[in-house]
């Protein structure tokens, strides 16, 4: 056992995953996990290229040609540094390559906030980048591990992110039991690139012109991988559930069998969650959650499957899709739209570093379980109970 | 099928194509302005040659000429001609 950071935990697993290049630029909260990898690199615990570069949007450039070199390339950002990497996100998509990023998340300015919400992973969720969620140090640290193994994986070769709230996980120092390197060493073993590696004996040319005649079915081609990577990440998975006895599902439940009321978010809120759950659970309320572990591709099946008998999903948003309703919610409603399902309501939460607390969450409880139809005809299904609306009214 | 299509189809993750694939692509139907070289005027210094984005000047034993399945008519090469031997001519429908 070790008691370590997220941001720690991030890069003691890339450096289990025995990294090739590392390329980043700094940004508050994501700066610690490159210092760790310098770190590493300078006391000769890791053998990797470490690229310093003036800017993100070099960073994951930089990226991008080392991958196509064949290197397993770890790249980390947050926020702003991921706005401007923005670009190069669809070029890492689109060459499909398996980049794997740390991404502590962090707001998106202005106003200045350095604080967490899902605001700058959420806005890049349609980017190409399959994108994993981590609630605890321990979830980080295991999950940089499975994303190159996801990433990588022939029937994929898709690039992977793994967020986690900034300061709430990034900073915050968890016990956690470290990934032995000779079991990661078996579970991921050396890459053999089966991505577009170039190759001097055979030049090829790449990011050509690719005109109108076959662009929808190369997009085609990116969406079926994307989709694909469902059932890879449960074999990934349950391999991961074997060697190393923690379990991870694109979705996962807690306390849905009989729930009337599910909770539905991602990320640390869903730990706060867990905490209310049990305590209402003492009391009698038939409430549960649903933490959304793989975002992107949205498991939908999945998330049918453990939602299907509940009466209200009150699905929690740390983010805002300005003139609509969070970012998470409309995955859910399209998940059930045209079936008969649950009801479900939105709940924008946490924005900017807000704590989300658990009276928080029982107010939410208490809204979610109260409503129907009726209540959600007249009232809407978009509420924002930790904001103080009327200051602003 | 499209030479893309085909080559879509082909390849399993990302389209790769093989060297000089941009040769195929004869971007010279873009050109709305037709540069035109007056031989006269001419003294092969060679600025068009070196500033041409496409490589679509060639340079031939005793002159330069224009390759017109390639050249898109940007006008690089008429404005940095310092003897005015470049003249863009419109090209008809």
């Amino acid at each position: 056992m070790e008691v370590w950071s997220g941001n720690r935990a991030a890069a003691e697993s890339a450096k289990r995953a025995r990294v090739q290049v590392v390329s980043a630029y700094p940004i508050t909260p994501q700066s610690s996990v490159m210092e760790y990898m310098a770190q590493f690199i300078s006391d000769g615990e890791l053998d990797a290229e470490m690229i310093r570069v003036e800017s993100e949007h070099s960073a994951l450039s930089a990226a991008c040609g080392a991958s196509l070199s064949g290197a397993r390339t770890f790249t980390a950002t947050s926020s702003q540094g991921l706005m401007l990497m923005a670009e190069v996100l669809f070029f890492a998509s689109g060459l499909r390559l398996p980049i794997v990023m740390a991404l502590p998340n962090r707001s998106l300015e202005s106003p200045v906030n350095i604080w967490s919400d899902h605001q700058d992973s959420l806005v890049v969720r349609d980017s190409g980048w399959i994108q994993l969620y981590a609630n605890s140090v321990q979830e980080v640290h295991d999950m940089i591990v499975q994303a190159f193994k996801l990433a990588e994986n022939e029937r994929i070769l898709l690039p992977t992110m793994v967020c986690y709230e900034g300061f709430l996980i990034s900073h915050v120092a968890e016990v956690l039991e470290p990934l032995p390197q000779e079991k990661v060493d078996a579970f991921l073993p050396e890459p053999d690139p089966k991505w577009a590696v170039f190759d001097l004996d055979n030049p090829f040319q790449i990011n050509e012109l690719l005109t109108p005649e076959a662009f929808p079915e190369y997009r085609y081609k990116q969406h079926t991988a994307m989709k694909r990577s469902i059932d890879v990440y449960k074999e990934i998975g349950a391999e991961f559930q074997e060697k190393f006895s923690r379990s991870y599902e694109p979705v996962m439940g807690y306390k849905v069998d009989d729930a009337e009321v599910l909770i539905v978010g991602l990320g640390s809120i869903m730990s706060t969650t867990k905490y209310v759950v049990n305590e209402l659970r003492e009391k009698g309320e038939k409430i549960g959650l649903v933490d959304i572990k793989m975002f992107r591709p949205f498991p939908e099946k999945e998330f049918r499957e453990i939602t299907r008998d509940a009466r209200v999903l009150a699905v929690m948003d740390k983010d805002i899709g300005f003139g609509t309703s969070g970012m998470v919610y409309p995955d859910i409603t399209r998940t059930w739209y045209n079936r008969d399902g649950p009801l479900t309501m939105n709940f924008i939460v946490g924005l900017g570093g807000r704590e989300v607390v658990p009276e928080t969450i029982k107010r939410i409880y208490e809204i979610a379980q109260k409503a129907d139809r009726k209540v959600i005809e007249k009232e809407g299904e978009i509420y924002w109970p930790d904001t103080l609306t009327e200051v602003i009214m | 099928m499209s030479k893309y299509l085909e080559y879509v189809k082909q390849t399993k993750h990302t389209v790769v194509y093989p060297p000089g694939w941009s040769l195929v692509n004869k971007t010279g139907t873009w050109r709305s302005l037709r540069p035109v070289i007056h031989q006269d005027k001419c003294t092969k210094c060679g600025l068009c040659w070196i500033y041409c984005p496409d490589g679509a000047v060639e340079k031939k034993e005793d002159r330069y000429e224009i390759n017109y399945e390639y050249c898109k008519g940007c006008g690089i090469c008429k404005v940095e001609c310092k003897r005015g031997a470049i003249e863009l001519v419109r090209e008809e429908a």
